[in-house]
């Protein structure tokens, strides 16, 4: 400790640079702190004990339907408190930069996901009108829809039997969503799958997943193996998970997140190293007869090595640690904006593991320039050669 | 070549005996130092003078443990220092030398307190002790009141006594200084030089200082002069000093 004002002298020689790399060092490892978590949140294995609603769907790929049928033979294993389906639409309104989700859903779904708000009168008009859909409050705001308004969507993927891709939406409900963590669920909109299923040329009769509410959250594991061990080995088999799972997967399908993201901090760290790399070089070469000096007045050689590795380990881990605290302060927002669909959080795991990058990346970045500094020679640093 | 006798003060407390410096830059061969023999004695305050080149800042440095002799035997208080290794030889400077420089080589972050203490992180001191032992050095120099200002702070004069204060807040054996007024004004200079010489004779700090300047030289108790690697003539300054 009685060396840190020495190590923190260093450090403040040249502040704007200091400041600039501590910048720099921050926004990387801010970059690390959200990737990781965003890895740790597709990667990590989870299990479906404790959670109280499962998603069921096609084993193969989540691009393959299962059969409607499926709901009763699901709704009779034990365990099961309620099912429901949805179907994934994917229309398009007005123009295809206007994404948000839409869905196909059938008209028990809000019971099994009662973190849609919808006033009762709303419930009972989505049920009552055939082509009836319901918005969230911010998907309505984006797009300035009131109640009543018809919403037209063209069926990029499914065209209607009246030969058109048209498909034609009254407008009947906006929910809201009070957990901050879904707060995304209110960019979605939802219609009645008795509508599409009837309309459709494609797939009729089938779903894209199940939702499944376990009766005891404890035995959601063992609820989940029963349902996949009913339908093992049919022409349709399936996979049931958590929700959280199952956004993963969905996720995973623009590719492998996990190696993207590590690819993307290799890239990010390996710019650091060159980056603090090369300041710490020029900095210490700034400092050579600084250096002399200590080691005339009886630093030895060991001492002027370790001082500059902790100068530089010392830059690298002040400069992590705000980058980690600035992911850690980011990625609520994020999780908010994603609607709790990416529901990343910075784990122990992440700030062990940035620890650990800091220091290494700061003894490697030392290294170089503390190995010069121990082997200057006294006499000729002091003479300026 | 004759050299002259040094003229003992008390007993010498370096002792040097025939040493000379090679240097080797690819081919060329550059002897520096030439069977230089020296006595300086506790308490003396030599100061050492001589055209560039001629040798008398490479014999400040082994004398001060920088540098070590091609041949010949150096012992300071005592002990041979020649053959002590790098690391033994930083232990014994710490221990045993306190340096002053032309360009004072303070550390522009540190304030002058921090600077003066940085020869006590060395050793086993409190941080309270430290920072005393470090408060009485500047004090000693005149500047107290200045403890907690930076080097850009100070005037050149003000950098070479916190240098100094640095020097002595140890308690070394020898106070070696190269070209200490060599970067002040005139007045500056002598606020420096009659400090050292006050050290030395007050304090009784042996001191041994390289310098061009024979006004500077003036302050010390005795002069040699160095040429081509020799010591050619030793002179006694006036009793009292300027």
């Amino acid at each position: 400790m009685k060396y840190l004002p020495l190590v923190l002298a260093g450090l403040l020689r040249k502040k704007p640079r200091t400041l600039l790399t501590l910048l720099s060092v921050a926004a990387a490892f801010a970059l690390f702190g959200m990737l990781d978590a965003v890895r740790v949140a597709f990667t990590a294995p989870e299990t479906a004990t404790g959670i109280d609603r499962l998603i069921v769907s096609s084993r193969l790929s989540l691009t393959q339907t299962l059969p409607s049928s499926y709901l009763a033979r699901i709704a009779s294993v034990p365990g099961v408190a309620g099912v429901a389906h949805a179907d994934w639409f994917g229309g398009i309104y007005q123009d295809p930069k206007n994404f948000f989700p839409n869905i196909a859903v059938s008209d028990n779904y809000l019971t099994l996901h009662p973190e849609y708000e919808l006033p009762p009168a709303q419930q009972q008009a989505f049920l009552k009108t055939r082509t009836g859909a319901i918005v969230g409050a911010a998907l309505a705001e984006r797009f300035g829809w009131r109640l009543g308004d018809k919403i037209p969507l063209q069926g990029a993927l499914y065209p209607n039997k009246d030969g058109t891709d048209r498909w034609l939406l009254d407008l009947v409900g906006i929910y809201r969503v009070g957990d901050a963590q879904l707060r995304g669920l209110e960019r979605q909109l939802l219609f009645r799958y008795a509508y599409f299923d009837e309309g459709r040329t494609l797939g009729e009769g089938t779903v894209g997943w199940f939702t499944v509410r376990v009766a005891d959250p404890r035995q959601a594991d063992r609820v989940a193996q029963a349902i996949d061990r009913q339908f093992a080995n049919s022409a349709f088999e399936t996979t049931a998970r958590s929700e959280r799972d199952f956004q993963r997967s969905f996720a995973q399908q623009i590719g492998d997140i996990g190696l993207i993201v590590t690819a993307i901090m290799a890239a990010v760290f390996f710019t650091l190293l060159l980056l603090t790399g090369n300041t710490m070089a020029q900095a210490i070469r700034e400092r050579i007869p600084e250096l002399a000096v200590l080691k005339t007045i009886g630093f030895s050689n060991r001492a002027v090595l370790l001082l500059v590795m902790a100068e530089s380990v010392t830059l690298l881990v002040l400069g992590g640690l705000a980058g980690l605290v600035m992911a850690r302060l980011a990625l609520p927002v994020i999780s908010e904006a994603t609607s709790g669909q990416l529901d990343v959080v910075m784990a122990t795991r992440s700030w062990l593991l940035g620890g650990v990058l800091m220091v290494a990346i700061g003894l490697i970045v030392g290294l170089p320039p503390a190995l010069k500094a121990m082997r200057l020679r006294i006499v000729d640093a002091l003479a300026g050669r | 070549m004759d050299v002259p006798a040094p003229t003992p003060i008390g007993e010498p407390l370096v002792m040097i005996r025939g040493v000379s410096k090679v240097y080797t830059r690819g081919r060329e061969r550059l002897e520096v130092l030439h069977g230089v023999d020296l006595d300086i004695p506790a308490g003396d305050f030599l100061a050492l003078m001589g055209p560039s080149g001629s040798g008398k800042s490479t014999l400040l440095n082994m004398i001060a443990g920088l540098d070590v002799p091609s041949a010949g035997t150096l012992h300071v208080a005592g002990q041979r220092i020649d053959r002590l290794s790098e690391t033994a030889l930083a232990r014994w400077r710490a221990a045993n030398v306190g340096f002053v420089f032309q360009f004072y080589n303070l550390l522009p972050a540190l304030s002058a307190q921090r600077n003066v203490e940085l020869p006590l992180l060395l050793t086993r001191l409190s941080a309270a002790r430290r920072r005393r032992n470090a408060a009485i050095a500047l004090r000693l120099v005149g500047l107290a009141d200045r403890a907690g200002h930076k080097p850009a702070e100070l005037s050149g004069g003000q950098q070479q006594r916190v240098a100094i204060a640095r020097a002595i807040v140890s308690d070394p054996t020898l106070l070696v200084c190269d070209e200490p007024t060599g970067d002040l004004d005139r007045h500056s200079a002598e606020e420096v030089l009659a400090l050292l010489q006050r050290l030395n004779r007050e304090h009784g700090k042996t001191m041994i200082m390289v310098t061009h300047d024979p006004k500077a030289a003036e302050f010390a108790k005795r002069v040699l002069h160095l040429d081509k690697g020799v010591l050619v003539e030793a002179s006694e300054a006036p009793a009292s000093g300027p």
